[in-house]
């Protein structure tokens, strides 16, 4: 795992990687979005509604997928003192934060139509409005100190305690009774979802995902390069 | 030992005691985490007139009836079965068959005076055409749609 501690070879590897990730990022959301508006069958029930499950979906997973990501990258940073791993945590998280805010604001243009409410404090909303202030609060905290270091130590700390929210928010609705209705894709029994609606659901995740990792990449390099000046300037001080 | 072990095993067993405690604390409050209550619950515990609760079930088959701005309909969990009386919009998914969530009170002769009514969706998604094709081939079970929907 060393190897790609040092970050000259990391950004080899993402200068690489970053054009592919891009460009897949813009034609699967190009294709995923045309899919998912023009080209779906309406639902039987919720009729034409269902289209802000395209976008509503896919950034709920991206919500807990970043900040799972995150959480590991805190982990890692912690035990085995790995640099980067902290870089990319602290670069992970306004992209998380986003993902859950545009989850919770779909959520509630979902809502209104449907369950004939924007918000309700179920045990599912609830829990998905803790993890956009668990990312509030890393980034808080990760701002918080002069010496850098100090403030990955006590961010990482807090990335590690939130994972217990992923469970809850996931089985929220296996657990307690719930006006969100329970899981159609990631199942035991399989999807419950017709593979017409289906489709471009999975293609919308797959273009979400990339997008991340695209601006990961970048984030991670804005990172570093901020970090190499504050480098400087600290020997340029000391003369 | 090093001292990387020792971190590993450190935010390990912090871990795992932080998802015992959160368990705890959890199945603990399961009571006060629900976001309502189903017919059942409410005949079984004698909830009192006049205590704000949340019933939720479905909408009884041929229980629907509109008299100047009322809406009267039954909450059903298949067991029990409690009236509801609403004065009020209900939503567009509304409809006999499908799960709502009602916030209101019992009136004390065993109706339930609701201030909001909510409608629930299941989980099951497909085009009209498959919902139509599948009702004529007998495939649908009223107030479940489809029986075991799943698309492996």
């Amino acid at each position: 795992m060393h190897r790609f501690a040092n970050p000259t070879r990391f950004l080899r590897i993402a200068n690489a990687v970053l054009p592919w990730t891009g460009g897949l990022t813009a034609l699967l959301l190009g294709v995923g979005l045309y899919l998912a508006l023009l080209n779906s069958p309406p639902d039987y029930q919720q009729g034409e509604t269902v289209r802000i499950m395209y976008v509503h979906v896919p950034s709920a997973w991206m919500g807990m997928l970043v900040y799972l990501t995150m959480a590991i990258a805190s982990a890692v940073a912690l035990i085995w003192r790995h640099p980067l791993a902290d870089i990319a945590a602290k670069a992970a998280a306004p992209i998380g934060a986003g993902f859950t805010i545009i989850c919770l604001v779909t959520g509630a243009l979902w809502g209104k139509p449907m369950w004939g409410t924007w918000w309700v404090w179920d045990a599912r909303l609830t829990s998905m409005l803790i993890l956009l202030f668990l990312y509030l609060g890393y980034i808080a905290l990760v701002n918080a100190f002069d010496d850098p270091n100090r403030g990955y130590r006590a961010a990482g700390i807090l990335a590690l305690v939130g994972v217990v929210n992923l469970p809850i928010i996931k089985f929220s609705v296996d657990w307690w009774n719930t006006l969100h209705q329970p899981a159609s894709v990631i199942r035991l029994d399989g999807p419950t979802i017709h593979p017409d609606i289906l489709l471009p659901l999975l293609v919308m995740a797959v273009a979400f995902k990339l997008f991340f990792i695209t601006v990961l990449i970048l984030r991670i390099r804005s990172e570093i390069a901020a970090a190499k000046i504050r480098n400087l300037q600290l020997s340029l001080a000391r003369g | 030992m090093t001292r990387k072990r020792l971190r590993l095993y450190a935010v390990l067993s912090g871990l795992a005691m932080l998802g015992i405690a959160t368990a705890l604390v959890l199945s603990a409050l399961s009571d006060n985490l629900v976001f309502f209550h189903s017919p059942s619950d409410v005949v079984e515990n004698s909830v009192e007139a006049g205590q704000r609760i949340r019933l939720g079930g479905l909408v009884e088959e041929g229980s629907v009836a509109r008299s100047d701005g009322t809406v009267l309909f039954a909450i059903t969990d298949m067991k029990t079965t409690i009236p509801v009386r609403f004065a009020g919009i209900v939503p567009d998914l509304f409809r006999e068959g499908q799960g709502v969530v009602a916030d209101g009170q019992l009136d004390g002769k065993g109706n339930f005076i609701a201030s909001e009514v909510l409608a629930k969706h299941d989980e099951k998604y497909m085009p009209p055409e498959v919902a139509d094709a599948l009702k004529r081939a007998g495939h649908w079970k009223e107030g479940e749609g489809p029986e075991g929907a799943s698309y492996k």
